[in-house]
């Protein structure tokens, strides 16, 4: 794709759509490593169907799985700001 | 319980400040460098969040017991010390692997 042939409009829905694309692809990530987790941590062992013990477990462990998330990225970016500064 | 995903680019703290929102004056190369540059910076930014997850992954698997209905310090501080450990770690490794290919020009 040539960008430079792109005009000013064009481009801003291309960045967008590079934007879109890539908050989906975080999300998607997101989604399939909490069921993943919160599948091991709440169903031990799988019934005939999915009882509501197991769904209350599964909807606090994908609140706490957003949480641990937040946190972990905040003290990343934080730890990486530091370590920037250190080098700088 | 709220799914609030607050998982966005906000959750970084600030979003990359847009040196692009004003379009520089004509130039085509000009509009190659901005694109350039902002696709660079998509790409780190996804790549720092690919780290998270994996980070996440890690430290979730250490940290965190039975989900309970909130998240206690105690689990908070696991995983605030599981990410500073990773890193010092990684920086170790990394650290010895550059001695190790130093020793051996």
């Amino acid at each position: 794709m040539d960008f430079s042939k792109l005009d000013p409009s064009k481009k801003d829905e291309v960045m967008d759509q590079v934007k879109q694309q890539l908050a989906l692809a975080n999300a998607q990530e997101l989604l399939q490593k909490i069921s993943e987790k919160c599948f091991k941590k709440c169903i031990t062992k799988p019934g005939t169907t999915l009882d509501s013990s197991e769904q209350r477990c599964v909807a606090m462990c994908m609140d706490r799985y957003m949480d641990s998330w937040n946190l972990v990225s905040r003290t990343f970016s934080n730890r990486l700001q530091k370590e920037a500064g250190r080098l700088s | 319980m709220s799914y609030d995903t607050g998982f966005g680019a906000s959750s970084f703290g600030k979003p990359p400040p847009s040196s692009f929102g004003a379009p520089p004056p004509g130039g085509q190369g000009q509009v190659d460098s901005e694109m350039k540059s902002f696709l660079e910076m998509e790409s780190q930014k996804a790549q720092l969040q690919q780290q998270i997850h994996k980070l996440n992954d890690v430290c979730w698997d250490l940290c965190v017991d039975k989900p309970r209905e909130k998240m206690d310090g105690r689990t908070e501080t696991c995983l605030c010390n599981c990410v500073d450990r990773f890193v010092d770690t990684s920086l170790l490794v990394a650290g010895r692997f550059q001695n190790l290919i130093n020793k051996h020009q």
